[in-house]
This record gives structure tokens, sequence and C-alpha cells, in this order.
């Protein structure tokens, strides 16, 4: 299996390419994504999948920039600060905070507003139509304490709507929310993948991933398999993914693999 | 009754000043106290009082009962203070709750250490207490310079601040205000703490900070509403205890934050987030 992805899926825009050379991303020196090398091409829609402990999250962090590489690299054909929307699994946002509906997903804007901009007339319609595109019109003026763990979900949607990036990362969007909400949130990432924008979602459920993201990427802190989903999302791959991820050993040697 | 409340106020020059001076520290400090409690750091904001006391208690031995020397000697201690216990969170295992209590207490030692080295009781009296009743023009110049600077403050910061305290991911993700809000806000803390020390010292300035803003938390569903509240909560505490001072001949300082205890208390009993509140019969739902 190849590590590089088929182009079956570029869509008419500037190509934002995202690869992976060689990359090792981890905590105290511990690798959760192992020698990595895959290329991500723009407007795919990749699921990324594989088993607790694969590296699936750790991967996305490192691509949003908020952990360094203790090998390899990240090449992003694009700004990662200005061009990357990423949503983590488990927010840090205090749900108790006095703030609206509307003013958390209108923080999507900021980095058109940054810290001085108004928020004009047409921005507002901007956050409405954000709002109402995820089901929430008529949730404006609620405190944000008040939705539950679906709708928080699709406010949280309603404001990567607002980020506009051309590279949308999503861990475990699908975590805990019911049937109908979840057909919703993947109607919006179909439109973003329409749209030409790249988007890396971590998915668990399957049968999702055969229904509606085009290509995978199988991990097992290395790479398993990448490509078509058809083809990656076969019995012997998910096998060798499983057997791969085994516990971190606290008392592994100094990885070698680098002195060839 | 205007016998009772105005002609205090109107008969007496240092009522008056002390009146400005809990205007002041409404307007600057207390909107700082909401941000502490909406951050959950109102305990901290405690530690760094204390803090404070050795750069105070410093300029004091250097020059006195100096205004300027114990100001500056105040900011200075607690901006060191922060700053180190920032540095050690950031860049070591432990949380911020113990790196600024390690250094918190530290301060505090090291500063009733070096008042008794040279005051009478009566300074470290005034040092921890304060002197609402007392402040001279170059005080109340400064606790008004300091409100001044905390408005135009707490304006520039207020949306990355927000998103701070509510969302730091997020604001890490999308900009590089993060840090700049937090040591801002902690910047802006630490002016308020001296400013409240002159008046009120350094173990009650917390209070007319957090007081209110716990009050005010119980009856505001957002935050505009919630920093007003809680501003005139500590105003209306400020008169009531200046009035109480003068009238039953006890300390200003404790009186201004008992009735900010009191506003406190009558919140807990009567306010929609209060204790009361879940027992009252339910009114009719809503359809939607």
């Amino acid at each position: 299996m190849n590590a590089a992805l088929p182009l079956a899926h570029a869509a008419p825009v500037l190509p934002p390419v995202l690869a992976f050379d060689d990359l090792t991303l981890g905590y105290d020196r511990h690798p959760a994504v192992h020698h990595l090398s895959a290329e991500i091409p723009a407007g795919a829609l990749v699921a990324v999948i594989g088993p607790n402990g694969a590296g699936k999250s750790t991967l996305l962090k490192g691509v949003a920039g908020e952990l360094r590489p203790i090998g390899g690299t990240i090449r992003l054909g694009c700004d990662p600060h200005r061009d990357v929307a990423y949503m983590p699994q488990r927010g840090e946002m205090d749900h108790s905070f006095p703030v609206s509906v509307f003013d958390m997903v209108a923080m999507g804007l900021w980095r058109e507003l940054g810290a001085f901009g108004r928020l004009d007339g047409g921005r507002r319609r901007r956050v409405l139509a954000a709002l109402a595109a995820v089901g929430l019109s008529g949730f404006e003026s609620r405190p944000i304490g008040s939705l539950s763990g679906g709708q928080l979900q699709r406010a949280r949607f309603a404001r990567l709507i607002l980020q506009d990036a051309p590279v949308i990362l999503l861990d475990e969007p699908f975590a805990a929310i019911d049937v109908r909400t979840v057909e919703d949130l993947v109607a919006i990432i179909l439109g973003w993948h329409a749209e030409g924008r790249t988007v890396l979602a971590v998915v668990h459920d399957f049968e999702q991933v055969r229904r509606h993201f085009p290509s995978c990427l199988l991990l097992a802190r290395e790479l398993v398999a990448s490509g078509p989903t058809a083809e990656v999302l076969t019995e012997p791959l998910l096998h060798r993914a499983r057997h791969l991820s085994e516990a971190f050993d606290d008392h592994a040697a100094a990885c070698r693999r680098d002195d060839k | 009754m205007t016998e009772l409340l105005l002609s205090p106020f109107a008969d007496f020059g240092f009522m008056r000043r002390a009146l400005a001076g809990c205007l002041a520290l409404s307007l600057g400090a207390t909107p700082v106290g909401v941000f502490l409690m909406l951050r959950r750091m109102s305990l901290m904001g405690d530690a760094m009082s204390h803090a404070i006391l050795p750069g105070a208690a410093l300029g004091y031995l250097a020059f006195g009962l100096s205004l300027g020397a114990m100001t500056v000697g105040g900011i200075v201690a607690g901006l060191v203070v922060v700053f180190a216990a920032g540095l050690v969170t950031r860049s070591s295992v432990l949380k911020e709750d113990a790196s600024l209590a390690a250094f918190y207490l530290l301060s505090l030692a090291a500063g009733v250490m070096i008042v008794s080295l040279r005051g009478k009781n009566l300074d470290l009296l005034h040092v921890l207490f304060g002197s609402v009743l007392a402040l001279d023009d170059g005080s109340l110049l400064l606790i008004a310079g300091i409100a001044t600077v905390t408005l135009f403050g707490l304006a520039l910061l207020f949306r990355p601040l927000v998103l701070e305290c509510f969302d730091p991911a997020f604001l890490r993700a999308v900009s590089g205000w993060s840090p700049v809000a937090h040591y801002g806000f902690l910047v802006l803390v630490v002016l308020n703490l001296v400013a409240g020390f002159h008046a009120l010292g350094t173990l009650m300035a917390v209070g007319i900070m957090i007081l209110p803003a716990a009050a005010a938390r119980l009856w505001a569903r957002g935050l505009p509403a919630l920093l007003l509240l809680a501003v005139l909560f500590a105003f209306g505490s400020g008169v009531a205890g200046l009035l109480v001072s003068y009238h039953a001949d006890v300390p200003a300082g404790p009186a201004i934050v008992l009735m900010c205890g009191l506003v406190y208390f009558a919140s807990l009993l009567a306010a929609p987030g209060g204790l009361l509140a879940g027992r009252l019969p339910l009114r009719r739902h809503l359809e939607s």
C-alpha cells in the first residue's frame, strides 16, 4: 500500500497540499505517530481512522501547530495560523461563562475582526446564516450553558463555518451525538468538500466512513494504509492496525530508524 | 433622612475624599474582580494581594510612609510574583495555583519580616488595613489614575480577555493574543490591588473586587449587565460602609467590605441564581 493518496478528488482550487515526511509526533519521547509519510491532496475529504491510541488526535494537533514534531516534517501549503481551522475533541470551553450563542459563534470571525474590528451588519447576517445552516436559528440569545451536547456541537460547527478556512481539522466531531445531529453535521462537511476545502476528520464509525468519506488514512501509530476508502477499509488492513497498536512501552529503546 | 445620608459628605472633606476613592475603586477594581471571578481566580486575587506586601514594606523601609515609594514597591513586587509564577507555570509541571501560592507565601513572609524590622505596629496596621478616611490628594489621584488606566486597559483587552476566559484553546488557535490578554490582565489586577491597598489595605482590597462580582453573577445573565451591576453594588456598598462607619464610629475599610458581604448574602437569598430560587414554586414553562 503506497503512502500517497491518489488525486481522485482534487478540486479546482489552488492546492494547499498537506504532506507528512517521515513525521514522528509524541509525548516525552514516546512516539504517538511514528515515521509517517503521506500526502493529502488539496480538496480531499479524509477520514482518519484507527484504534484508540493510534495517534489520530496527535496527528491533527501536529497539523494545527499545537505539537512540535520530534522527527520529520509537516509540510503545509498554506499559513497554519490563518488557513487551518481545528476543532479539538474536548474543547476547553467554560460552559458556565455568561456568553450568548450568537457571541460564541461570532468569534469564528476572529481572523477577520481581530481584537478591535466591528461586528457590522453584514457580518451579523453571516453569523445568523451560519446559525441557520446548523439548525440553531432562534437560539441566538440563549446562554451557551443552556445548550445540549448536540446543540453545542452544532454551535461549534457554526463557528467553524465562519472561520472559512481552506483546511479543516475535526477531532471526533460525532462523539456522543445523536443520529439526526450527525446527519446534519455530515451534510455540512460534505458541503465543505464540495467547496473544495481540505477536510481531515477523526471518525470511529466505519459505516459513516464508507458512506461519506472518499479517502481514508488508517493509523496505528505507523501508517497502515492510505487511499480510497474501499481499498483501506478492508479486514486484513484493519486487523493489522489492531495488531500494531500496542500500549506505550516505558522501557522502549531509542528508535534507530533515522540512522540508516 | 437627608441629615443622616448627606450631611456627613456635605460637612466633612475627608468623607468626600473617601467617597471619591470608593467611586474610583468601584469603577476600576470591581470590573477586574468580575474577570477574576470568571477566570476562577477569585482566590488568586487574595494571594496576589499578599504578594504586594514586601514591595510596599521595602518602600516604607527605605523612604518612610511615602506614597510613591510604597506604591512603586507594591507594583514591582506584585508584577515580579505574577510573572515569576507565570514562568514557572508555563515551563514546569506545577499548575498556576501551586506556583502562585509558593511565590506569594514567600512574598508575604518577607513582607511581614521587613515591616517588623523597623515599623511600629500602627504602621503595619496601615499597610494591612488601609486608611480610606485619610486619603490625601496624592493617594486619591493615584487611585483615580489607576481606575482610568484600568478602564482603558479593559476596553482594549475586552474581546481577547473574554475569549481567554471562556475558550482559551480557541484564542490560541486563531491569534497570538492569549499571552497578551493573560499578562495584561494580571498587570491590571496588580495595579488595582495596589490602589485598593491604599484605601482598604492589602488584606481587604480583594473584598471590593470579588464580593460585588459574585453578588452580581447571581443576578445577571450577560456580561455587560454583570459588569454594570457589580460596579453599582460596589459603589453602593462603599457609600453605605462610609455612612455606617461615620454614624457608628467603626473603621471604614471593614465596614465597606462587610456591606459588600451584606449585598452578597442578600443576593444569595433573593437572586435567580441564588439559594432560594430553586425552591420557589415553578412559573409556567414556555412552549419552546
